[in-house]
């Protein structure tokens, strides 16, 4: 088991106090993950202005700003930012970094480099969730499915870790992953099941399942808000655990890690997050996979560092690719589900052929 | 940081159908050894038998009920005509599709998940049946409406569907290629190019009249509905050529199983062979999607529900692809008789297939723990 290079313990340092080789390795690594973290901070900000200068109806950047400045302005330009722009900012903020999050917790928790949030019948059970909603109570707009989401998805996380930990060794990560996959094809058989014989379902459903911040309202960022918010704390609160139970659950204990709390704590926030980025957007793919791989190559194996940084990267990846799904195919727009698949998928390809990037 | 592609997959927990050798094998050694053995025979002879006889009840079975007596009377040649023209031109080729489809589909997926040495890697997982369902959906949604879709569309579904997913296999063997394929570069290359397919099939379904998307939406569940000998024959035909090729892997594999070093060691040459397994194992995939669709979850459940019943230590090529079959002729038989409804019978293989992965999951763990 490769064990985390920050917890191996220091070489001795010369009593001289002249910084030796493991000194100055411990700086660049420090060096290296601030000015990754600052280079993710200033990456959020001009993405997040592009967000709201961008759009699928050009506006100049004057107007804009004007707009943006100007709260008493009531011309078209302005309800375009305020009503439709700065929601759908924020919205991709709070499910980027829930997404890019959520991945990095499943990660690590499963010690599965290919975890997905989705793999753990989280994407399955709001799927099975919103369908049921739109074919039996007839529910048809975003803000409507939220809560049957929500609740699909946590029903979903919940069966898939009881299953996946039934018997007395508790969960590993390939009997996890087992159950995650063998519960969404069997949810997904059931949404099959239902939506071949109910095209009017079908079409509100293949709407929703390509993943798309359009078309959501401020309402749906007000009731995700809190989830996201206590998942994101969680997962921090979480983050020194992971550290730990990475070096063994054995090693771990020995060190007077609790297991089963860290494990608990762990899941609920992955849930949280991932649960209501599904609830409020779709499913997306790709962001809570690719993600923490991109940031492990400058923060390393650490949560600490790689927790807080997934989460940014997140939110800059979701955002930078709903920006480029309004511009490329104006007048209309690509789902940004599409556009992280599109664009995310050669990215982690090429990430995996480096070399490094599999590691855990 | 620095563990290389290698050390990682030397930590890679062992496939959960291993048992804990390490601690059962030095109390019992001599009489689980003989089990195994035993069962190993057992399971696929077991499993052909289960084939035959759920084929020969699916053939009396439908509008037109015929008894078992009738059919096989049929199928000797003394049958009367409506009834020679009712089981073997109608339901006949449904069923050997089915057989087919399910027996190469298992074999698939026990190649994959055992060279791969990952329990997750089928087809369904690396992007394989998914670039078959961009085929199968561009054939049908965008036929007519722009020069690749008619195209597409004249081809036809199946061929559409062929084309997607040796164009996938083609791109996962290019891009996990590097000096040999290394198992845990192709599961995540196929993740990356599932979700790009998955991402494709989603956004045509957006663009598609909803009658459209509806039928397309039926292929993609997999369905062996109206399966005439016109694609009972052309799998049947690759079959001769693949299975044959598949179980000659069988032989490399078990080598494979201790090691890139130890293969080596003993003389394979692991580039090729790895390779030589991935190119059969894409080919009998594609070749079964084309003719039914992407039938959900035989070729990741089948192969680990074998491993259990044959009690070994990586899936079992033979029972894997027989008792897909069995999976894939059992559901269809249950869609037309025991459902209201003829649900296609993708859906019937999840949900036949994943209770039980789970069941053996939670069975599993008891008793070894």
């Amino acid at each position: 088991m490769p064990v985390p290079s920050a917890t191996r313990a220091p070489a001795p340092t010369p009593a001289d106090g002249t910084p030796g080789p493991a000194r100055t390795a411990r700086a660049a690594r420090t060096r290296r993950r601030v000015l990754g973290l600052l280079a993710l901070v200033v990456l959020l900000a001009a993405t997040c202005a592009a967000s709201i200068a961008l759009g699928s109806r050009p506006l100049d950047l004057g107007t804009v700003w004007q707009a943006l400045t100007d709260r008493s302005l009531r011309t078209e330009e302005a309800v375009i930012v305020w009503d439709l722009r700065v929601p759908r900012t924020v919205l991709g903020l709070m499910v980027g970094a829930a997404l890019g999050v959520s991945g990095a917790l499943v990660q690590g928790h499963t010690r599965n480099p290919l975890g997905d949030p989705g793999l753990l019948g989280i994407t399955a059970g709001a799927a099975f969730a919103v369908v049921l909603a739109i074919v039996l109570l007839g529910v048809g707009t975003p803000a409507g499915y939220v809560w049957f989401a929500f609740a699909g998805a946590l029903g979903g996380t919940v069966a898939v870790s009881v299953l996946g930990s039934a018997g007395r060794g508790g969960p590993t990560p390939v009997t996890l992953a087992l159950a995650g996959s063998a519960l969404s094809a069997l949810l997904f058989a059931l949404v099959r099941a239902v939506l071949v014989s109910d095209s009017n379902s079908l079409d509100a459903f293949r709407f929703w399942v390509v993943g798309a911040l359009a078309g959501r309202s401020a309402d749906v960022a007000w009731q995700v808000a809190p989830f996201v918010v206590a998942g994101l704390l969680l997962a921090l609160l979480n983050a020194p655990a992971l550290d730990l139970l990475g070096m063994g659950e054995d090693v771990a204990r020995g060190l007077g890690q609790r297991i089963w709390p860290a494990r608990l704590v762990g899941l609920g926030a992955c849930t949280l997050l991932a649960g209501a980025a599904t609830a409020a957007c779709g499913p997306i793919a790709f962001v809570g996979l690719v993600v923490p791989h991109a940031v492990r190559a400058f923060t390393g194996p650490v949560h600490r560092w790689l927790v807080p940084c997934s989460a940014l990267l997140g939110a800059v990846v979701l955002l930078a690719a709903d920006v480029v799904g309004r511009v490329v195919a104006r007048p209309g727009e690509l789902q940004v589900g599409i556009v992280l698949a599109l664009v995310g998928g050669p990215v982690f390809v090429a990430l995996v052929r480096r070399r490094r990037t599999a590691t855990l | 940081m620095t563990a290389t592609v290698d050390t990682v997959h030397r930590t890679t927990p062992p496939d959960p159908g291993g048992r804990p050798a390490g601690r059962a094998v030095p109390l019992r050694i001599g009489p689980v050894s003989a089990r195994f053995r035993w069962r190993s025979v057992l399971v696929p002879v077991v499993a052909s038998a289960v084939v035959v006889l759920l084929g020969a009840l699916g053939l009396g079975r439908g509008d037109y009920p015929i008894g078992l007596g009738e059919v096989l009377r049929t199928l000797v040649g003394a049958g009367d005509q409506a009834q020679a023209f009712i089981v073997l031109e109608l339901r006949a080729p449904r069923t050997v599709v089915g057989a087919l489809v399910g027996l190469a589909l298992g074999l698939a997926g026990a190649l994959f998940q055992t060279s791969a040495r990952n329990p997750l890697a089928s087809p369904d997982v690396l992007g394989i049946t998914q670039g078959a369902s961009v085929g199968a959906v561009a054939a049908i949604v965008l036929n007519g409406s722009t020069s690749t879709g008619a195209l597409l569309g004249g081809l036809g579904v199946p061929l559409a569907a062929l084309l997607g997913a040796l164009a996938v296999g083609a791109l996962l063997f290019t891009l996990a290629w590097r000096a040999g394929i290394d198992g845990y570069r192709l599961v995540l290359v196929g993740i990356a190019l599932w979700s790009i397919a998955q991402a494709l099939t989603d956004w045509l379904l957006t663009r598609a009249e909803v009658h459209d998307a509806a039928a397309a939406y039926v292929w993609i569940t997999g369905s062996l509905n109206a399966r005439t000998w016109d694609q009972a024959a052309p799998l049947a035909l690759s079959l001769l050529v693949l299975v044959p090729l598949a179980l000659a892997a069988g032989r490399v594999l078990g080598v494979l199983q201790f090691g890139d070093d130890t293969a080596r060691g003993l003389g394979v040459r692991l580039a090729r062979a790895q390779g030589g397994v991935v190119v059969v194992a894409v080919l009998l995939v594609a070749t079964a999607v084309a003719a039914a669709g992407p039938i959900a979850f035989v070729a990741l459940v089948v192969p680990q529900v074998a491993v259990r019943l044959t009690g070994g230590s990586r899936p079992p090529l033979l029972a894997s692809g027989l008792l897909g079959a069995a999976l894939v002729v059992g559901a269809d038989l249950l869609t037309r008789t025991v459902l209201p409804q003829a649900l296609p019978v993708g859906i019937l293989t999840a949900a036949i297939g994943a209770p039980y992965l789970l069941w053996l999951l939670v069975r599993g763990r008891r008793t070894l723990a």
